[in-house]
C-alpha cells in the first residue's frame, strides 16, 4: 500500500463496501459467501441422509441426484467453505490486524482475490441450473467415470466443476501471495516471527501450503477439461462405453489420482492449521493461561506441513499401486500423528489448573479437541494398509474424516465466530443462543458419526444409493440408519439458531467494548472497534512481549496486551517462569 | 536472522528492543514476486511430472521439432538480455538506454509469442493435432501456459512502462522493471526446461523418469 492512501478512508457506499480494498471488508465479503455456498452443501447432506434413512419416501432423489447431491457437497464443504473461510476469511481479517499492519500488502489483488472468488461459486453454482445438472462423479472427480456418459453431469455439469475449480485455484493463490508477505513484511515494530499469535501461524503455514499444493489440482483440473473437451488422452485409456470403442486411448487414471491426492492430502491440513491456530489462542485466553509450549506448537505446524507433501498416496491404498508405495506411505502418515498428538497435548496442558471460563468460543474449543482426537485416532487405523483395505470403501471412513476434517474444523470456526465476532462488529453474539447452538451442534454430530463408524464394521459399503438385498447388512442397520438422519436434520436446522444470532446480534447484541475477552493479542487493542480503515489511527503499534501474557505473577490484571511495554508489565521483570529455561 | 535462528527464540523472555530491525526489510513486490515465482515453478514442475510419466506409457512417440523452436529461443534469450539491460539502465539512470531496451525487451517477447503459434501452425499443418498423440498434448498445454505467462508478463511490462512515462525515471521505475526482469529470466528458464524435455527421445525421457524413481507396471 502506498503512502498516500493509507488514511483516505473511502467514503461512497460502493468503495466502502462492494469494490473494498479494505482487509477487514473482504474478510466479511469472503466469510459470507463461503457460509451461503456452505449452507448449499448442508441442504445437498440432509437431503443424501433423507434418502439413507428413509429409502425410496422422497421420489425426487434418484441414484443420479443422489451422487450429484454426494459430489457436490463434498466439493463445497472442502473448497469453497472450509478453505475459503479459514484463508479467505479469518487470514483476511485476523493477519493485518495480528501482526500490526494497516492491511495486506497487495490490497487490490486481495480485492481481486475476492471477485474471483465469487466467480468460482457462481460458476459453481450455474452448473445445478444446465442441461443434466451438477457432476456425479465423487469430490474426488476420477476420471474416466468423470466425464463418461452414465455419470451425472457429463454435458456440462464435470466442465462447470473443473473450470469453476481453476478459477478458485486463481482467486486462492492472489490471497495466499497477500498473506504470506503481510506475514513475512509487513509485521510492525518488536513483532518478530515467534511473538506472532498461534492463530497467525496456523494461517501462514496453511498458506503456503495452498500456494504449492493448489496447482497440483490445477494441473490434474486443466488436463481433465483437455480429455474432456479437446479428445486427448492424459488420463484416458483405451474404453468401451455403452458399447462403442472411444477415440482416447493410452491415458493413466492413476496419474490423475497421484495429482489429486498430491493437493488432497495438504488440503486437509490448509484447513486444520488454521484450526489449529485458532483452537490455541481460543484455549489460551479463556483458560487465562499462557499456551503450553507456545515453540513446540509452532514447530508442529511447520513439521506438519512439511509432513504433508508426503503422505498423499495413504488415499490410495486400494488403487492397485506397488505395495511398498504404501509401506513408505503409511509410515509417513504414522511419523505426522507425532507433531498433530504433541499440539493435543498442549492444548491438555494448557487448560490444566487454568483459571477455565466455558464462556460459547471456548466450548466449542473444548468440544474440537474431543472431536479431533476421535477422528485423529481412526485417522491411525486407517493410515496403515491391512486395516484400511477391509475398511476402505466403508462408512468408517466417511465418519473418520467427517470427525476430523469435517466437525473439527466447523466448529474451530464457530469458535473462532463467537469469539472475533465482537471486534468485528462491536457487538456480542447472544450467550445463551450459543450455548444452544454448541450443545446440539457438538452432541448431534456424536449422535451422527459414532453410529457410522460401528455401521463401517458391518461393512455397510459407502456411495451406495440404497442398501436393499446385501446379506451381511443385518436390517437393524437401516434402524441405525434412520436414527442418524433425525440426527442430522436436528443439527443441521440448528445452524438456523446460529444464523439468526449473527444477523440479530449485529444491532441488539450487548455492546462489547475494546477488548470484552480481556485478550493479549493486538487486535484487542486497537483505537476503535470495529476498526477503522488502516486499523491504527495515527500510530502503529509497538510490541514488547509474546502473545500469551496471561496470568502472570505480580501483574496487577490477568492479562498484559502484548503492546505494553516490558516495565509497565509485570514488576519490570518478565514472567517467573521464563527465567529458568 | 536466519530462519532456525528466529524458531529457537524463547519469545516468552524478556527481548533486546525491536530484535527484528536490524536490516531493512526487502520491498514486499520483489518478496511476493519471489513467492509468485516458486508457485509457477510447483505448476510446471507437476506437469513435467506428468509428462514423464504419461511417457512411459506404450503409446508416446516423439515429436518433430522444427528450427522455429531454436529461432523462438533465441529471441526469449534475447528478451530477457535486453529487459536485464533496461533494469540496469534504469538503477543508473539512462533514460534513453532504458526506453531502447524495454521497447526491444517488449518486441523480442511478442516476436517469441508469434513464433510459437508459427510452430503450432505447422504442426496443424503436418496433422499433430492436440488429441492427436500425448506428446502433441503435452506440447500445445506446456507451450500455451507458458506462453500465457509471458503474455501477463507483457501486461506487468506494460504498466512498468507507463509508470515510467508517467514518473519518470526514478527509484519506483527502476523497481518496477526489475522487477519485470527477474520474472523474464524465470520464464525463460523454464521454457529451456520445457524445451528439454518436449524434445527429448522417449528413451532419454523414460531414462529421466526412472532416475526420479518412477516404475513401470
Amino acid at each position: 500500500m502506498s503512502d498516500r492512501d493509507l488514511h483516505t478512508e473511502p467514503h461512497s457506499f460502493w468503495t466502502k463496501y462492494v469494490w473494498s480494498q479494505d482487509h477487514k471488508v473482504i474478510a466479511i465479503q469472503y466469510s459470507l459467501t463461503a457460509i451461503a455456498i456452505g449452507l448449499v452443501a448442508l441442504v445437498l447432506s440432509n437431503l443424501m441422509r433423507l434418502q439413507l434413512g428413509f429409502p425410496g419416501a422422497f421420489d425426487f432423489i434418484d441414484p443420479g441426484r443422489y451422487y450429484q447431491y454426494v459430489t457436490m457437497h463434498g466439493m463445497i464443504m472442502v473448497v469453497y467453505l472450509l478453505t475459503a473461510l479459514f484463508l479467505g476469511g479469518f487470514g483476511n481479517y485476523l493477519i493485518p490486524l495480528m501482526v500490526g499492519a494497516r492491511d495486506m500488502v497487495f490490497p487490490f489483488l486481495n480485492m481481486l482475490s475476492y471477485w474471483m472468488y465469487l466467480l468460482a461459486v457462481l460458476v459453481l453454482v450455474a452448473s445445478f441450473f444446465v442441461p443434466g445438472g451438477p457432476t456425479g462423479a465423487g469430490w474426488t472427480l476420477y476420471p474416466p467415470q468423470a466425464i463418461l456418459p452414465g455419470t451425472p453431469g457429463t454435458e456440462w455439469g464435470i466442465v462447470l466443476m473443473l473450470v469453476s475449480l481453476v478459477i478458485f485455484i486463481v482467486a486462492a493463490t492472489m490471497g495466499g501471495l497477500n498473506y504470506v508477505t503481510t506475514v513475512l513484511q509487513a509485521r510492525t515494530r518488536g513483532m518478530t516471527l515467534l511473538r506472532m499469535p498461534l492463530s497467525v501461524w496456523g494461517i501462514f503455514v496453511a498458506s503456503i501450503l495452498a500456494l504449492f499444493a493448489f496447482p497440483a489440482l490445477f494441473v490434474s483440473g486443466v488436463m481433465m477439461l483437455c480429455d474432456k473437451l479437446l479428445g486427448t488422452s492424459f488420463f484416458m485409456p483405451a474404453i468401451v462405453s455403452m458399447g462403442q470403442p472411444l477415440a482416447h486411448g493410452g491415458g493413466s487414471p492413476v496419474l490423475f489420482q497421484h495429482l489429486f491426492w498430491f493437493f488432497g492430502h495438504p488440503e486437509v491440513y490448509i484447513v486444520a492449521l488454521p484450526a489449529f491456530g485458532i483452537i490455541s489462542d481460543l484455549i489460551s485466553t479463556h483458560a487465562r493461561k499462557n499456551i503450553f509450549g507456545y515453540r513446540m506448537m509452532v514447530w508442529a505446524i511447520v513439521a506438519i506441513g512439511g509432513l504433508s507433501f508426503v503422505v498423499w498416496a495413504h488415499h490410495m491404498y486400494v488403487s492397485g499401486m506397488n505395495p511398498y508405495f504404501g509401506y513408505f506411505f503409511a509410515t509417513t502418515t504414522l511419523i505426522i500423528a507425532v507433531p498433530t498428538a504433541i499440539k493435543v497435548y498442549n492444548w491438555t496442558l494448557t487448560l490444566w489448573r487454568g483459571d477455565i471460563h466455558l464462556r460459547v468460543p471456548m466450548l466449542f474449543a473444548i468440544g474440537f479437541i474431543s472431536t479431533f482426537v476421535i477422528g485423529g485416532l481412526t485417522g491411525l487405523f486407517l493410515g496403515n494398509v491391512s486395516v484400511d483395505i477391509p475398511l476402505s470403501d466403508t462408512y468408517f471412513v466417511v465418519a473418520h474424516f467427517h470427525m476430523v476434517m469435517g466437525v473439527s474444523p466447523i466448529l474451530a470456526i464457530f469458535g473462532g465466530l463467537y469469539h472475533w465476532y465482537p471486534k468485528i462488529t462491536g457487538r456480542l453474539l447472544d450467550e445463551r443462543l450459543g450455548k444452544l447452538h454448541f450443545w446440539v451442534t457438538f452432541l448431534g454430530t456424536y449422535a451422527i458419526y459414532m453410529p457410522m463408524h460401528y455401521l463401517g464394521f458391518l461393512g455397510m459399503p459407502r456411495r451406495y444409493y440404497a442398501y436393499e438385498g446385501y446379506e451381511f447388512i443385518p436390517a437393524s442397520a437401516q434402524d441405525l440408519n434412520a436414527f442418524i438422519t433425525v440426527a442430522a436434520l436436528v443439527v443441521g436446522v440448528t445452524q438456523l439458531v446460529f444464523l439468526f444470532n449473527l444477523a440479530w446480534s449485529v444491532r441488539h447484541g450487548r455492546p462489547a467494548g475494546a477488548n470484552p475477552w480481556g485478550a493479549t493479542t493486538l487486535e484487542w487493542q486497537t483505537p476503535h472497534t470495529p476498526p477503522r480503515h488502516g486499523n491504527w489511527g495515527a500510530t502503529m503499534p509497538e510490541v514488547h512481549r509474546w502473545a500469551y501474557d496471561y496470568s502472570v505473577p505480580g501483574a496487577a490484571r490477568d492479562f498484559i496486551p502484548q503492546n505494553v511495554p516490558q516495565e509497565a508489565g509485570a514488576g519490570g521483570e518478565g514472567p517467573v517462569w521464563g527465567g529458568q529455561v | 536472522m536466519s530462519l532456525l535462528a528466529a524458531l529457537a527464540v524463547k519469545p516468552w523472555l524478556p527481548q533486546p528492543p525491536d530484535p527484528g530491525r536490524a536490516a531493512p526489510r526487502a520491498p514486499a513486490a520483489a518478496v511476493g514476486l519471489r513467492v509468485l515465482l516458486g508457485v509457477i515453478a510447483m505448476l510446471f514442475a507437476l506437469f513435467a511430472i506428468a509428462l514423464l510419466v504419461r511417457a512411459r506409457l506404450p503409446d508416446w512417440q516423439a515429436l518433430p521439432w522444427p528450427a522455429t523452436l531454436w529461432l523462438n529461443t533465441g529471441l526469449l534469450a534475447a528478451s530477457s538480455v535486453a529487459l536485464q539491460f533496461a533494469s540496469g539502465s534504469a538503477r543508473h539512470g539512462r533514460e534513453r538506454g532504458l526506453r531502447g531496451a524495454l521497447a526491444a525487451a517488449a518486441a523480442l517477447a511478442l516476436g517469441f509469442l508469434a513464433g510459437q503459434g508459427w510452430v503450432w501452425a505447422q504442426f496443424v499443418a503436418a496433422g499433430h493435432f492436440v488429441a492427436s498423440h500425448p506428446a502433441a498434448s503435452f506440447f500445445y498445454l506446456l507451450t500455451g501456459l507458458h506462453g500465457l505467462h509471458l503474455a501477463g508478463g507483457l501486461v506487468a511490462l506494460g504498466w512498468a512502462a507507463a509508470g515510467l512515462a508517467r514518473e519518470g525515471p526514478g527509484e519506483r521505475s527502476a523497481r518496477r522493471v526489475a522487477l519485470c526482469a527477474t520474472y523474464w529470466h524465470f520464464l525463460f528458464a523454464v521454457w529451456l526446461v520445457l524445451f528439454a524435455l518436449l524434445a527429448s527421445s522417449p528413451g532419454t525421457l523414460v531414462a529421466l523418469g526412472s532416475a526420479v524413481g518412477m516404475h513401470s507396471h
